[in-house]
């Protein structure tokens, strides 16, 4: 897995690249974490060249989206979500609780 | 039939991902099947090394991979704490956000993905658990 981030003037980037699964959860954890705590909470993240992930990714983002979204003061997108991924994450019943989009630049647009 | 030891550490989950993928690819099963088989093989391998290996180091995991026609079956064997996972409960999926259970979620995903999951606790020979999944 590899990540890397990109900061917008209203949101940030997280592009998270391979695969997430148990192993490589808590970096991808850290990465979104690490966003929050510098107190950014609207948050894009592409996964546009991922290649899996498992539910421990999944509850990573569910952790991220609750924070963000709290007092509303932001919200976690995703953008470029692989098929596979896409299947995965509505048969977790987690597509509803996420926006998604086609490209980046719409997502950050979208803030 | 392909059967491997593995160290019960979240570092070789890709290598069982690998070898469920192998056999499955040589069965004839889709890549959207396999992508499927491979999330259910990670998950149960994930449960048992997080619950029923907690704590417990150089601990090994047995997978077996085997084509029987249009079938596949995954048996996964661990010398742990006994973990059922038709013991946990299903998370709610349409609860709201901050209702959402972060638990669950795993074994959840490994029954829908398969067509049956069966588990035997058994202290002297292993914890077994077994997957099924037929083809298309």
């Amino acid at each position: 897995m590899e990540i890397s981030t990109q900061e917008f003037k209203h949101c940030d980037l997280i592009k998270v690249k391979g695969r997430v699964d148990s192993a490589t959860a808590p970096d991808f954890s850290k990465a979104l974490e690490k966003t929050n705590n510098a107190g950014k909470f609207k948050i894009i993240v592409d996964m546009t060249e991922l290649e899996y992930m498992s539910s421990a990714g999944f509850r990573a983002l569910l952790a991220t989206q609750r924070n963000c979204k709290r007092y509303n003061r932001g919200e976690l997108v995703l953008v470029g979500v692989p098929e596979r991924i896409r299947e995965a994450l509505e048969l977790a019943g987690f597509t509803e609780l996420f926006k998604t989009f086609d490209d980046p630049i719409e997502a950050v647009g979208s803030f | 039939m392909a059967h491997s030891t593995f160290p019960a550490r979240f570092e070789f989950l890709d290598e069982i991902r690998d070898l469920v993928a192998e056999v499955a690819r040589e069965g004839g099963f889709s890549e959207k099947e396999i992508y499927s088989l491979q999330l259910a093989a990670d998950e149960a391998a994930s449960n048992i090394i997080e619950h029923a290996y907690a704590g417990v180091s150089n601990a090994s995991l047995d997978v077996t991979c085997d084509i029987d026609g249009d079938k596949i079956t995954i048996t996964m064997r661990d010398n742990g704490k006994p973990f059922d996972p038709s013991k946990v409960k299903q998370p709610n999926l349409k609860a709201d956000l901050s209702e959402r259970q972060i638990g669950g979620l795993g074994v959840y995903l490994m029954r829908k993905l398969m067509d049956n999951v069966h588990y035997e606790a058994n202290s002297r020979t292993g914890n077994l658990l077994t997957m099924i999944k037929r083809k298309g």
